[in-house]
């Protein structure tokens, strides 16, 4: 890379130097040829579908990869050679000199340990410090992140925070030792939008204002692009493009790197053709769903906890509507009752015109006819046992007469035939699949029945941005041509306004804002609406 | 996939020493070299040879088919008592666990009430009760393996649970019973031939405990136990007598535990 890349007066020293990096891992080739650098004050970002190598390549920084990979190449840090250092020397390095941030912000941290101390731990770890003096520098470390130590966050247990929350703490572990180079593998994947942008925030804030140098990895290059200096742009273990962000939307760039932003620019969804039908499938009125909360007193009850709100939402005929909101805002518990898992408290539900209740079995089953479901995770809606066809035929179960044989084998074959796949695939297991894949045959268990509505929790969170951009595609196709209703669930704006027609934002159980996604999006009304879309990461637009 | 060759090979020499005593136990319900019952005071106390492969006890009897006969008792006692275990526990377990609340809450503590006393304790208690011999050997035993499987089941189950799989499934409509028999149980198969391994070496054990102190089967149904007992007040004059059935429960659960621990270690690796 050229000197220019940098932005002018970030470019420091230089931190660290991959050159010619190689790694076969059982007979095959996960990285070839990868050589990178990063500067002090630097902030790289390391692009690439999932399976490309960008966690591999962060993980033979830190020279943690598995006993049997063979690797060649050279590994630099300051120009102190890393490639070929024994264990104890590096384990001086991993901690003091590098720190490493992950993904899953609750498996990094002991559980058992209060915040303080873990943080305080990596400081005894490396350096003579007394007791004291690593809890002064753990504090000072929270208080950087944002978890102010005055606060008590230094006494609480990882339980007790939330989900970004932890991520900073992770991040203060990670930096409490000034490392020369710090290394983010996905840190906000697991994150919501607002979550999102503090730790991207935090990580501008260690490269440019305290000259740091990080390379942050991710497969989104919307993130990407907002907080990074250079792009490193990778796939199937080859770096196939490096350039400048600001270059990004400049100039044509390798095809895999447009494909990437391709993916990442959702365009958003069209106007209906011919507008939609006005028949209501799906009308929920003034829905209550209370948790009951845990006990204070001996004498009185504690008041239960109002997940839901009087929420109404109305979903027409081939309409797709999206519900979008933060994390606890109680999405999730909307969901479930109307799924029919959880009971509501008052208010009622129609399913074509039809009030149904949770009371009679008959209506129940009728109910679960007429609306299915995909879930979040690729890897857990499927039992691991169960060959395809037999879990793309589940849902048959709610009917009363179900098909033959036969029939139900015709059935599967021809959703999965709707949804891409291919009529062999009956006959696989669900871990011979990708995650696009299994998102795909989880779409196929919920056309099987020809509902009306189909539900989508965060049906596409859990898929990197090529994969999502085929399934949203697919999505958009079905509903077309099967004429169904969608009730899209999602915290990303960006998936909500490539899909959706019209949009619900909820807060706090409530319903804060409704109407036409392109209105509400353009010009949102509610202050917690334009927080979410501020916070919504864009290709382009800076923090 | 594995760290080495070792757990592997551990896995195999387990597998062979449990199959073939297993397999010696089978042999012995149909033959055994001589009849382990045939007492011959002649032949008292004769050394290992040609005739006699481990030699005889004080009253001529042979103590290889001893042993052999031996083994199909303490099989089959170790064996059903694990059969008991598993049709009890687990549907106590998989009840738990689907139910929750007030149910779990009943199930577990009733658990815990067996768990609170010591497994030979309440072995005695239930022998003493109900009088020594085999089949009381077996329920005692048996006892103690419900609450191991119950809670083995729940906490898997309870994993299991938050699985999307199991939402997708009352999504259809099913029920939790049903989602228990088709979802769970099945998805639990690989922890349970590892947990049942593990408690037939600790009936192994018991039983052999039970009847060493007279609570197991009794005379004239040959039992490693009670061959130990017997063998005590001779050690001075032929040790042998003692070390055959001593190395045959060593045998024994050393075989079982390097196949339960190959077998976690491979279930291990699945993931």
């Amino acid at each position: 890379m050229s000197a220019d890349a940098a932005p002018a007066g970030a470019a420091g020293a230089r931190i660290l130097s991959i050159e010619s990096l190689c790694v076969t891992l059982e007979s095959a080739r996960i990285l070839d040829q990868v050589s990178i650098n990063v500067s002090s004050g630097e902030i790289l970002g390391l692009v690439g579908a999932s399976g490309s190598g960008k966690s591999m390549t962060a993980l033979s920084i830190m020279q943690l990869l598995p006993a049997a990979a063979r690797t060649s190449g050279a590994v630099r840090l300051r120009g102190q050679m890393l490639s070929g250092m024994k264990e104890p020397e590096l384990r001086a390095i991993r901690g003091r000199h590098i720190g490493m941030v992950f993904q899953e912000p609750m498996t990094a941290l002991n559980p058992l340990m209060r915040i303080g101390d873990q943080v305080a731990e990596t400081v005894r770890l490396h350096l003579p410090a007394s007791a004291g003096q690593a809890a002064e520098a753990a504090r000072e470390a929270l208080d950087r992140v944002g978890l102010t130590g005055a606060a008590g966050a230094l006494d609480r247990y990882p339980y007790e925070l939330s989900g970004g929350q932890r991520q900073r703490v992770a991040i203060a572990m990670a930096t409490v030792l000034w490392p020369s180079l710090l290394i983010a593998d996905e840190p906000t994947t697991a994150l919501d939008a607002g979550a999102q942008v503090q730790i991207l925030r935090l990580l501008q804030e260690f490269a440019h204002g305290r000259g740091q140098a990080v390379i942050l990895v991710s497969h989104d290059l919307a993130v990407i692009s907002q907080v990074t200096d250079r792009i490193a742009v990778m796939e199937g273990g080859k770096i196939v493009e490096q350039l400048a962000t600001r270059d990004l939307m400049r100039r044509t760039h390798h095809p895999y790197t447009e494909a990437l932003l391709a993916a990442a620019r959702l365009a958003p969804k069209r106007a209906a053709q011919g507008g939609t039908d006005s028949t209501p499938v799906l009308e929920v009125r003034d829905l209550v769903r209370e948790y009951p909360a845990r006990r204070r007193s001996l004498w009185r009850r504690a008041p239960p906890l109002r997940a839901v709100d009087r929420v109404s939402l109305t979903v027409h005929a081939g309409e797709t509507v999206a519900l979008v909101g933060e994390s606890g805002s109680g999405k999730s518990s909307l969901l479930r009752t109307i799924l029919a898992l959880d009971r509501p408290q008052s208010g009622e539900i129609r399913l074509l015109g039809e009030r149904f209740s949770m009371a009679s079995r008959e209506s129940l089953s009728r109910l679960r006819r007429s609306i299915q479901v995909v879930l979040q995770d690729p890897y857990g809606s499927f039992d691991p046992l169960w060959p395809v066809e037999r879990l793309v035929a589940e849902p048959y179960h709610a009917l009363d007469a179900p098909p033959g044989a036969a029939e139900r084998r015709i059935n599967v074959a021809t959703v999965l035939e709707q949804v891409g796949l291919s009529t062999g695939d009956a006959r696989r297991y669900p871990h011979e699949f990708s995650g696009g894949q299994r998102q795909r045959i989880a779409i196929a268990r919920a056309l099987i029945l020809k509902p009306a509505v189909i539900a989508f929790d965060e049906a596409v969170s859990a898929l990197d941005v090529l994969v999502r951009a085929q399934i949203l595609e697919l999505l958009a196709e079905l509903a077309q041509r099967l004429r169904l209703a969608y009730l899209f669930v999602s915290h990303d704006l960006n998936v909500v306004e490539s899909i959706s027609d019209r949009v619900y934002v909820m807060r706090r159980g409530r319903i804060v804002e409704e109407g036409p996604t392109q209105a509400v999006f353009g010009s949102p009304q509610h202050a917690y609406t334009k927080k979410l879309l501020a916070a919504t990461p864009r290709i382009g637009r800076p923090l | 996939m594995s760290r080495g060759r070792a757990p592997r090979i551990a896995f195999a020499v387990g597998a062979a020493i449990t199959s073939i005593i297993i397999a010696v136990a089978l042999l012995a319900t149909i033959w055994t070299p001589f009849d382990p019952a045939a007492i011959s005071i002649v032949d008292k106390l004769q050394p290992p040879g040609k005739h006699h492969w481990f030699g005889t006890d004080q009253l001529g009897r042979d103590t290889l088919s001893l042993i052999m006969a031996g083994a199909r008792n303490t099989v089959g006692v170790a064996f059903v008592s694990v059969i008991i275990g598993l049709g009890i526990g687990v549907p106590l377990g998989l009840v738990a666990a689907a139910r929750r609340g007030v149910t779990d809450e009943i199930v577990m503590r009733g658990n815990d009430l067996i768990f609170a006393f010591p497994s030979l304790l309440l072995a005695i208690l239930i022998t003493a009760v109900l009088g020594p011999g085999a089949v009381n050997a077996i329920i005692a035993i048996g006892v103690f393996n419900i609450p191991v499987f119950a809670r083995v089941v729940r906490a898997s189950a309870l994993t299991l649970w938050t699985r999307d799989y199991t939402l997708a499934a009352q999504v259809a409509g099913k029920s939790r019973a049903r989602i228990s028999a088709e979802h769970i149980l099945p998805n639990l198969a690989g922890v349970l031939v590892i947990q049942g391994t593990i408690q037939f070496s600790l009936g192994v054990i018991a039983e052999a405990g039970l009847s060493y102190v007279g609570l197991g089967a009794q005379p004239p149904t040959p039992s490693w136990g009670r061959m130990l007992n017997e063998a005590q007040s001779l050690t001075a004059l032929d040790p042998l007598l003692a070390l055959f059935p001593g190395f045959a429960v060593v045998l024994l659960v050393l075989g079982l535990n390097m196949l339960g621990d190959g077998l976690r270690r491979r279930k291990g690796a699945d993931r």
